[in-house]
């Protein structure tokens, strides 16, 4: 579980996060949404810590990470995967040694033992025969697909994903959500997703936290943001025809 | 300000690349990469220049002495001594900047554009000592392209020297042993190790802060060529007053 109490960050003179509260379950796919620009890339990299937060608390399990020792943070990033926006998969490795970079990095296995860890991972992702393929060679969905093996082959016991599946088609992008979500259910993990995608809100969302210009606007889970009258959530969600119509469902449901 | 700053985030680099080492086994395939990527792959462009500029400064040399008083070594001596001072170490290490600092600035300011950077920094990696400290220790290797630089000029010299008409082989040959001090190619590698780590360093450092997207990866490039350049023609003047002074 991930606790964030009154997260602060300011660039300059402006103040991006302003007093950011909340708390990210285990076993859950946590959603954060909002339109560009409202805070979500800064919030994400801080729980991430790679932005330093100017006050506030992250603690993870308990943990505060700010109370740690850099040696204890460096343990705790070990502990998390992180599937990036573009999949940031170095480009001079193959599949295979994106995939095993952080196995050779932090383990002490031996070379067949991480082999059929990349294996398995691979597998899980349902990518069997790009083992020895670079990332130029292969679809924007096989490298979102690479990007979740890199991020769960170290057991991580939290994933953060940033927009996983924007640049994707629809079909990929339900494909994608879904394998997040098996994941996090099958590996018991904290899974906290940055999106503005409301089809990955209806397909996985769990628990969804609602940030504007930096404040949390709003949090509850999937069902609940279609009945909700919070005006910021309203303008957000049914900014499209379809879920305007979805709306209109839930009334009729209503009434 | 902006300068101070920027020098101070450049020792702050410095000091952050000999932390937290990458495990050796990595380290020893990403620095044998890089000595193939900078100093293997820089060796055809090094020995095409040093051979041609050997060869004008003998033609120049050559060209230049119309007093019959003047003995025909000049030559010879005059190539050796721009050569192996100057042409060699400083010269090199100028064209080095444009070619291995491009590429270095290029493909880190990639990286973090792509957030390939994040990434390693998200595992845990210390992304500093990952990309910039094999880049160091692969251009300690310069030194040896240096020396070669300085044996192909002064072939350079001599073929233009003797097959164009301007020099016997022998007075050529005598112009290259005379007065000859050791330390001037001590001198010439000192300089080429300290211009190894700015061409190292100054480059990594335009491409590991850069902002941007494509477009800014290409003017760090040319940002980078610019200091690396700035950098090495000033240390070279420090240097050379210091040791030769």
């Amino acid at each position: 579980m991930i606790e964030v109490k009154d997260l602060h960050k300011a660039f300059g003179g402006t103040e991006v996060l302003k007093g950011i509260s909340t708390t990210f379950e285990k076993g859950k796919t946590n959603l954060i949404i909002g339109q560009s620009g409202s805070g979500k890339t800064v919030f994400m990299k801080c729980l991430l810590g790679l932005i330093t937060p100017d006050s506030g608390i992250i603690s993870y399990n308990g943990q505060v990470y700010s109370e740690l020792s850099p040696s204890k943070q460096r343990d705790l990033r070990q502990e998390m995967g992180m599937v990036f926006q573009g999949s940031a998969l170095f480009d001079s490795m193959t599949v295979e040694g994106n995939v095993m970079f952080p196995l050779e990095m932090f383990t002490r296995k031996s070379q067949e033992e991480m082999q059929d860890r990349v294996d398995f991972v691979l597998k899980r992702v349902n990518l069997i025969d790009a083992h020895k393929k670079f990332p130029s060679e292969i679809s924007g969905g096989m490298q979102k697909r690479v990007a979740i093996a890199r991020a769960i082959v170290m057991n991580p016991q939290y994933l953060f994903c940033d927009e996983p599946n924007s640049g994707l088609d629809p079909k990929t992008a339900i494909i994608i959500d879904n394998l997040i979500k098996e994941i996090t259910e099958e590996y018991n993990i904290t899974t906290v997703i940055n999106t503005h995608d409301m089809n990955s809100v209806m397909e996985i969302g769990e628990k969804i936290v609602f940030l504007k210009n930096g404040h949390k606007a709003w949090e509850g889970t999937k069902q609940q943001i279609f009945r909700t009258d919070n005006k910021a959530v309203t303008d957000f969600v049914y900014s499209s025809e379809l879920f305007k119509k979805v709306r209109q469902m839930y009334q009729e449901e209503r009434d | 300000m902006n300068y101070l700053a920027s020098i101070g985030s450049y020792a702050i680099m410095i000091v952050e690349t000999f932390k937290k080492p990458t495990k050796w086994h990595i380290m020893r395939s990403l620095i044998l990469k890089e000595i193939d990527e900078l100093i293997f792959g820089s060796l055809g462009i090094i020995i095409f220049i040093s051979f041609f500029i050997g060869g004008v400064v003998s033609i120049q040399t050559a060209l230049n002495i119309s007093n019959p008083l003047i003995p025909r070594n000049l030559i010879g001596f005059a190539t050796r001594q721009s050569v192996i001072l100057e042409f060699a170490p400083t010269f090199t290490s100028i064209i080095m900047a444009g070619k291995v600092g491009s590429y270095i600035t290029s493909s880190i300011g990639t990286m973090r554009v792509t957030e390939q950077i994040d990434a390693l920094e998200v595992m845990g990696v210390n992304s500093l000592n990952y990309l910039v400290f094999p880049k160091i220790v692969a251009m300690f290797f310069y030194p040896f392209a240096v020396a070669i630089a300085m044996y192909v000029g002064i072939l350079g010299g001599w073929i233009a020297g003797v097959f164009g008409g301007f020099s016997s082989s022998a007075d050529f040959i005598e112009g290259l042993q005379l007065d000859f001090d050791p330390f001037h190619v001590t001198y010439s590698f000192i300089k080429s190790v300290v211009f190894a780590f700015v061409i190292a360093t100054v480059p990594s450092y335009h491409g590991y802060y850069m902002k941007g997207g494509a477009l800014e990866v290409g003017k760090a490039a040319t940002v980078s060529f610019v200091w690396t350049s700035v950098v090495i023609i000033i240390l070279n003047y420090i240097l050379t007053q210091l040791m030769l002074g």
